[in-house]
């Protein structure tokens, strides 16, 4: 009896917070020979951000971290974004997961 | 090889234990195996599939459709189990006492064998679409040990989840489907806090809070147990308010749903009893 009434409430919750994506700010991510670059990236603190990781190698990789949240297949030679935060000041790793020994790099969020 | 090896075992593992809950919860149902095979054959065609389409999907959506395909996976997959879990209510005590006085094949519904099908798939096809991708890539890097690697992490991951399996039934049959019916809820609960971590991700839905409690310094996400308990109750070190709520509704729909059903199927068997016995007899 309790589901059909507490969906519509949970759409209508949700959705004024959606429409504010557009203005979130954007960084870039360069996956080139398995590394990023850079490997340290400056984000400000509370913020929403979207991180946008373009992939120069001829195979795949899956951006990853288990710091913040985000998991998500980068294919070969193309660019992918994903919304992170907003997180508290500190440092937070993230690596490529088909290619961990060099794909590593640290989000610097203050 | 140990590179590939570990990254197989760690997304094995997770199909694997949602395998070993499925193949718990329907212990002793007559062809089950033939089910659960059939689920992970169709997973791992499914994986092959997805993977051919991965730039596809990828860029569906203005790009964000990895996330909406990976929340929708995980979506279906909870309906489903949800249903097995609610179907069970009412059935589960009869399916436990047929076991005891026959000793093993029971009767279980096939709408809801077939539903724990669909969630082994779904299950394979998820994590067996990144292993594939993952190996494309090492073979087209010119990586080698691809397939000792491919063998060690499959038959690591299978290990655990028979270790799994083993454990569960040594609990008493009396207690055995109430347990895996919990342990369907907690696992579906987790998905869809999973589900609710993509769609933040996509920005298709708000966090309503970040790290609510950070508990990784205990338990991290990367750690194997952190892993099995992502997978098997939904733990999360670091979880967004979205996701509590996605896990409590889930939690408290079936609970509800359980009672529900139970309650009715509980009902009608006892009005069944007492028809045929006492015709005419107020009813009490």
């Amino acid at each position: 009896m309790k589901s059909p009434s507490l969906l519509p409430l949970l759409l209508a919750l949700l959705f004024p917070m959606v429409a504010i994506a557009a203005d979130t700010p954007t960084f870039t991510l360069v996956l080139q020979n398995h590394r990023y670059v850079p490997n340290e990236l400056r984000i400000p603190a509370q913020t929403r951000v979207k991180l946008e990781i373009v992939n120069k190698d001829p195979t795949p990789e899956e951006f990853e971290s288990v710091d913040f949240p985000a998991e998500k297949i980068v294919m070969p030679n193309s660019t992918i974004s994903v919304f992170v935060g907003p997180l508290k000041p500190g440092r937070y790793g993230f690596y490529g997961e088909f290619h961990q020994p060099t794909a590593k790099g640290t989000l610097i969020v203050e | 090889m140990w590179g590939i090896a570990l990254l197989v075992f760690r997304e094995v593992l997770e199909a694997a234990l949602i395998v070993t809950v499925v193949a718990a919860a329907t212990r002793g149902v007559a062809r089950r195996s033939v089910f659960i095979g059939g689920g992970i054959t169709l997973g791992v065609l499914g994986a092959l599939l997805v993977a051919a389409f991965a730039g596809a999907i990828s860029n569906a959506v203005s790009g964000v459709g990895q996330e909406l395909f990976n929340a929708s996976v995980l979506f279906a997959a909870v309906v489903m189990i949800g249903w097995h879990v609610i179907w069970m209510s009412s059935h589960g005590r009869e399916m436990a006492r047929q076991m005891k006085e026959l000793g093993g094949a029971v009767q279980a519904g096939s709408s809801s064998l077939a539903m724990l099908l669909a969630v082994v798939a779904l299950a394979v096809l998820r994590e067996g679409s990144e292993i594939v991708l993952f190996l494309t890539g090492m073979l087209a890097g010119g990586a080698t040990g691809l397939l000792p690697g491919l063998a060690l992490g499959i038959a690591a991951g299978t290990a655990v989840g028979l270790t799994l399996y083993f454990g569960l039934l040594r609990i008493p049959v009396r207690y055995f489907f109430t347990a895996t019916n919990w342990m369907l809820v907690l696992l579906a609960a987790g998905l869809a806090s999973s589900a609710a971590r993509y769609l933040v991700q996509a920005n298709w839905v708000p966090a309503w809070g970040n790290q609510i409690w950070d508990s990784s310094s205990l338990l991290s996400n990367g750690s194997v147990l952190g892993n099995i308990l992502h997978i098997l109750i939904g733990y999360d070190a670091q979880p967004s308010g979205i996701q509590l709520v996605f896990y409590g509704v889930v939690v408290v729909l079936l609970v509800l749903g359980m009672k529900l059903v139970g309650d009715a199927g509980k009902r009608a068997k006892a009005a069944a009893a007492s028809t045929p016995s006492a015709q005419g007899a107020p009813a009490g």
